[in-house]
């Protein structure tokens, strides 16, 4: 009984971890645990086709009771962890695309619209953001890392 | 008259109407600036035509996107101190813009929130009030905003607040971010009753009431 326990904490505890962890952090460091976290993983998925039984005895040890099972919640929090990443990619994504596509279509309307109210020559370093985010497109598209 | 005024028009396939809501519109403030987020129906030649400034977006963003590009190109005019955020399918009243600005002016407020609910003249069905009342409700709770209305189309902003919004939310989670930041900011805000006009055209081109869960989702994980 205090074994079942035992998983439902683990389990809720990594996929708590795992997300907290997604949102906050990409930077570069971020990144490297990341990757190493996938080398450890794959690491271990090759120890554990060549000695299967390693699955059993950790389900054993934390109380689920067969190997397979546990392979399943496994796969979950990787599932899991793989989708939150990939939103959170794709956002950042669509984020620099639209500043990019916003740059566009202003220079464009400068070009077409001259005598609009538009003084002459709109700076053209001007965040296309506002001020208050204090970032350019030049550093958008700078930006180096991200997820993954 | 209204020489320091931008109304903002995010424009997606309005090609029947946007002719004659710019129009109307232009009679009393002449400077309009319509965002074509990727229509692929004449509406970007028909607001030219009436005589707005027509911004076009490479590919479609959304609505989000469109608000914010449209505060970019209103900021570009040195003579603005506000702007007006206006839908294109004919549901706001030019009206409703003048008394906004009449009461920003009056009470010198920095923004004016249009309300469809502090007067009985918008009709709209029960699931729909229903829906943005809940809205309202999650809105008034996660920002430091009390509205009556928060996914209200028709604003006023003055200059120095437009200068500080970035809108990231593209799609349908704008309203919301738009509000938050304006709530984060403490500057002082107000609400106006509007009138919604829901013609059949509007209604069949209108948000879906399924929208208010994309909009729940795209708050929560943003």
């Amino acid at each position: 009984m205090t074994n079942i326990v035992l998983i439902q904490v683990v389990l809720i505890g990594v996929v708590v971890a795992v997300v907290a962890r997604l949102f906050r952090f990409n930077g570069a460091r971020a990144q490297a645990i990341r990757r190493l976290g996938l080398l450890l993983f794959a690491a271990f998925a090759v120890f554990s086709i060549l000695v299967p039984d390693v699955w059993n005895r950790i389900a054993r040890f934390v109380g689920v009771g067969r190997g397979t099972d546990m392979v399943l919640y496994a796969l979950v929090v990787a599932f899991l962890s793989f989708t939150v990443t990939t939103y959170l990619r794709f956002r950042d994504l669509e984020t620099r695309y639209t500043r990019l596509a916003r740059r566009l279509a202003l220079d464009e309307a400068k070009r077409d619209f001259p005598a609009t109210g538009q003084p002459a020559s709109m700076p053209a370093s001007r965040p296309a953001t506002g001020p208050a985010s204090g970032r350019d497109l030049g550093d958008v598209l700078d930006e180096t890392g991200g997820r993954d | 008259m209204n020489d320091d005024v931008w109304l903002v028009i995010p424009l997606y396939n309005e090609a029947q109407v946007i002719g004659d809501v710019v129009a109307t519109a232009r009679a009393v403030f002449p400077h309009v600036v319509c965002i074509d987020d990727g229509s692929r129906d004449a509406s970007a030649a028909a607001a030219e035509a009436a005589g707005a400034v027509v911004v076009r977006h490479p590919v479609n963003l959304g609505q989000g996107a469109a608000l914010q590009t449209g505060f970019s190109y209103a900021l570009g005019d040195p003579g603005m101190q506000w702007v007006v955020t206006f839908d294109a399918d004919g549901q706001h009243q030019v009206a409703d813009v003048v008394a906004m600005l009449d009461k920003a002016r009056a009470e010198s407020l920095d923004v004016v929130f249009g309300s469809r609910f502090l007067d009985d003249r918008t009709k709209a069905s029960f699931l729909k009030k229903l829906v943005l009342r809940a809205a309202v409700g999650y809105t008034n709770l996660t920002t430091k905003t009390r509205l009556t209305d928060a996914h209200n189309g028709l604003r006023l902003i003055s200059r120095p607040v437009v200068e500080r919004i970035d809108i990231t939310q593209n799609r349908m989670a704008h309203a919301s971010e738009l509000v938050a930041q304006i709530g984060d900011m403490d500057v002082r805000y107000g609400e106006s009753p509007v009138h919604i006009l829901y013609t059949d055209y509007s209604k069949a081109k209108g948000q879906s009431i399924w929208n208010a869960v994309n909009i729940l989702v795209e708050l929560i994980l943003r």
